[in-house]
């Protein structure tokens, strides 16, 4: 079936899934259902302690077995050991078929690969897959289907019941014996710990790991004594090297600073630039470089951001510092100045159902003005892909891409014309994981593109002196560069499937094969 | 006929390593006024041939969006310099920047084979414009010679590093040792009619060093920087752009001189300023730089 941004998803995969195609970003717009809950194993005894001497014990405490699901966050990132050191001892155990549910998978669990090959993990669900386990998926090592979704649509998969998590590993830097977590105040720290909320609201048994266990009260609790079962203390839950590193240099390389300068122009001549506006952006070189030449702008109008919201780095922490922005909504630290900046008054944790859940009353993403967003590509039609690599191997993930385009005013994708020698901008994108509908201007270091669909947007540009050209003519140039690349080549397979945050399927992706020349 | 490119704007040349795609492909969109694709100290000698065909395919291909296409040669002391010739004509480049320039018999030599490579690879004859690097005592003192050595020579240019060399000295971030040859060159090529520009400034970092030296060069009448860096860009275009101040300035004092002429008035005042006609020139000078900055949206 075709769905709406021409994507022609499988019958049998609707019918192994029991998901509907992807009919546009409003289509469950006031959808109405009644939210899943957890098996709650009721605790009065007071006497009754949580902790448990072994991740090897806890499992038997779980009831682990066969088949079920079991749930990580990431906000360790490249240094996470509990996903590991958990499936080592699941491994021992002989279990087979689970089910992962991770909000995201990278490097760091390189390690699980073996798992996968010899069917103890048959299942993943994730918001994308860098490193090792990408390639194992899209070479067809995964004996299911990896489910790529969204940062708000993991937690919409949870709330609704569509996933049901049996026991969640929840990786803590610190927490004391009766399981209140908190993601400061020891030696792994990762300043929030909002992707794991979902988790330990939902899953039928929870389990704090840390390696630092502190006295009772931890308080405040970022994750409450309520929701967790057991308790274990282990000797490292990372590398701490790796989970919150010094803030990135600000970059000096100039097609990343044109791109960033061409970006602040752009959106300080929209009617959103105003007192008081929202922005989020993310953590690469010119996202970083907008931010700060954006932040000279406002200094010069006098104009404050209100709120901040999304994965922090030091340029937003900076804009707190110096009195520019009202607050900021934290979901997850990318260096040791936001870790460290998170102690701040105006400095808020949120949930990943507070940032992004389409299936909530209204999330902050709602209310975004501005988002500032990469791509491996975009095409013709706006659509962009940020998981899928050039070479068809499952490489990067959507985190809340999809959620916050979807709902900002202005959507603006930044991304150098060629990557490397690839297109950026093309015909058609290899894998949909965020809707053009979403997307409304299209930054490069060629040239920038007004979605046709923002007439309005169009209109406030029009005196503006910057490189406007259509997205056709973008990817005219990139092709007359680059020459028109070839289809990347794929058996019929399908490996995974691309989630909309609301549930249905945008695209699926499918097992490579090796390039056949014609 | 006169290459109509002798006198164009040339605030910015900015160097580039010919044998690197990645830095090749593209260099317009930073909106240099020159490139220049260097086949010379950039490049190992064991991949001068790599590098030459990379700079002719480059030329051949990419659309360089007017940006001038500036070729930096191989020495004469090599055996280079006469295969890089054919090779950049044959491409199609704009200019060939003689390095380590002496005398006038340097320019004559590369005059006789850009002329013969133009005739093989049917260019049109004068298509190739020159300009010669300074980078020696010797050649500061024989500047006019070099500036008035060739039709084809639209300027000359400083080479700092090799030129403190010679003169057993260094570059110390004063400017201190690079006084003389900057007054001597900007002379030699005011007195020939030919363009100046000044050497490149290595520190990236130090932006602030970096602009004082382009407002030195600026001052001393220099026409454009030699440039490592698309960063350097805007700093140099900014100080080499007229104000919009000046530029309504200047406008008025045409304007006045053209009507006062025909009204046979002299001298009068603009802005409170005496005017006559030895303003005309400068006052002309600095909107034909607007224009050509893209920055004058007059009707002179």
């Amino acid at each position: 079936m075709i769905n709406a941004v021409g994507r022609d998803i499988p019958e049998e995969i609707l019918k192994i899934t029991g998901k509907e195609i992807f009919q546009g970003n409003h289509y469950k717009d006031g959808y109405t259902y009644k939210m899943d809950g957890p098996m709650t194993h009721v605790v009065m005894d007071g006497r009754e302690s949580k902790l448990v001497p072994s991740i090897a014990d806890v499992l038997v405490k779980c009831g682990i077995r066969d088949g079920m699901t079991i749930s990580f966050h990431h906000h360790f990132r490249e240094g996470d050991y509990v996903v590991q050191m958990v499936m080592d001892e699941i491994h021992k155990m002989g279990i087979k078929d689970l089910t992962i549910c991770a909000s995201s998978l990278g490097k760091a669990q390189n390690g699980i690969v073996p798992y996968i090959e010899d069917g103890t993990i048959t299942n993943i669900q994730s918001s994308g897959v860098r490193g090792k386990i990408g390639e194992a998926i899209s070479a067809g090592k995964l004996k299911g289907l990896a489910i790529m979704r969204s940062h708000g649509g993991r937690v919409r998969a949870i709330e609704s019941g569509e996933t049901r998590i049996d026991i969640a590993f929840i990786g803590t830097p610190t927490c004391d014996d009766y399981g209140n977590c908190r993601g400061i105040g020891g030696k792994s720290d990762c300043g929030v710990l909002s992707y794991a909320i979902v988790d330990a609201d939902h899953a039928d048994k929870v389990v704090a790991i840390t390696d630092m266990l502190k006295p009772y009260p931890n308080f405040p609790a970022h994750i409450s004594e309520t929701k967790v079962d057991y308790v274990v203390v282990v000797d490292k839950v990372g590398d701490p090297s790796k989970i919150a590193t010094g803030a990135a240099k600000p970059t000096t390389d100039m097609r990343k600073l044109m791109m960033a300068d061409y970006c602040t122009q752009f959106l300080i001549h929209t009617p959103y630039f105003k007192e008081g506006f929202s922005y989020q952006t993310g953590v690469g070189g010119a996202s970083i470089a907008s931010t700060v030449s954006l932040a000279k702008v406002m200094q010069e109008r006098n104009i404050h951001m209100g709120f901040g919201v999304g994965g922090m780095s030091k340029p937003m922490c900076d804009l707190l510092v110096n009195g520019q922005v009202g607050c900021l909504l934290d979901t997850q630290d990318f260096d040791l100045d936001a870790v460290e900046d998170v102690k701040e008054l105006k400095h808020f944790r949120i949930s990943a159902g507070e940032y992004c859940d389409p299936y909530n009353k209204g999330a902050i993403v709602n209310k975004l003005d501005f988002v500032i967003l990469g791509a491996l590509e975009v095409d013709t039609h706006f659509n962009v892909n940020v998981v899928v690599g050039s070479n068809g191997v499952i490489t990067g993930a959507q985190g809340g891409h999809p959620d916050t385009a979807a709902c900002a005013k202005c959507s603006i994708i930044i991304a150098p014309l060629l990557q490397g020698r690839i297109p950026a901008v093309c015909t058609d994108v290899t894998t949909v994981t965020t809707p053009g509908e979403s997307v409304d201007v299209v930054v490069t270091d060629y040239g920038i593109a007004i979605n046709p669909a923002r007439q309005d947007l169009i209109d406030c540009m029009k005196d503006v002196d910057l490189p406007f050209k259509t997205i056709e003519e973008l990817r005219d140039i990139a092709y007359r560069i680059s020459g028109k690349p070839e289809r990347v080549q794929f058996s019929d397979r399908v490996v995974g499937i691309i989630e909309a945050r609301d549930g249905t399927v945008m695209d699926v992706v499918r097992q490579t094969k090796p390039f056949e020349f014609s | 006929m006169k290459n109509p490119n002798m006198k164009r704007l040339r605030r910015t040349m900015m160097f580039l390593n010919a044998q690197k795609p990645g830095l090749i492909k593209d260099p317009y969109i930073y909106k240099p006024d020159s490139i220049m694709l260097d086949l010379e100290d950039a490049v190992a000698e064991n991949q001068k041939d790599a590098a030459r065909f990379s700079l002719y395919h480059a030329l051949k291909e990419i659309d360089y969006h007017g940006v001038e296409r500036v070729i930096r040669i191989n020495g004469l002391d090599t055996p280079y310099w006469q295969e890089d010739i054919r090779c950049a004509v044959a491409g199609g480049c704009d200019a060939i920047r003689i390095p380590k320039t002496e005398s006038a018999l340097d320019i004559h030599l590369v005059e006789e084979k850009v002329l013969a490579a133009e005739k093989e690879f049917g260019r049109p004859e004068g298509s190739t414009l020159l300009m010669a690097a300074i980078e020696s005592a010797r050649g500061v003192m024989k500047a006019l010679d070099i500036c008035d050595a060739s039709e084809r020579l639209f300027g000359i240019a400083l080479s700092g590093g090799d030129y403190t060399k010679d003169l057993q000295t260094h570059i110390t971030g004063t400017g201190i040792e690079l006084m003389g040859a900057r007054q001597n060159l900007i002379i030699a090529a005011r007195a020939a009619g030919k363009q100046c520009f000044d050497k490149v400034y290595t520190n990236l970092n130090d932006t602030e060093g970096f602009r004082k030296d382009v407002e030195t060069i600026h001052l001393m009448g220099f026409d454009g920087k030699s440039i490592i860096n698309p960063r350097q860009i805007r700093i140099v275009h900014e100080i080499f752009t007229p104000s919009q101040k000046d530029i309504a300035f200047s406008e008025k004092v045409v304007k006045e001189i053209d009507s006062k002429k025909a009204q046979g008035i002299g001298v009068f005042t603009v802005d409170g300023k005496m005017i006559d006609i030895a303003f005309y020139d400068g006052a002309k000078r600095t909107i034909e730089l607007a224009k050509a900055s893209g920055v004058y949206k007059g009707e002179l």
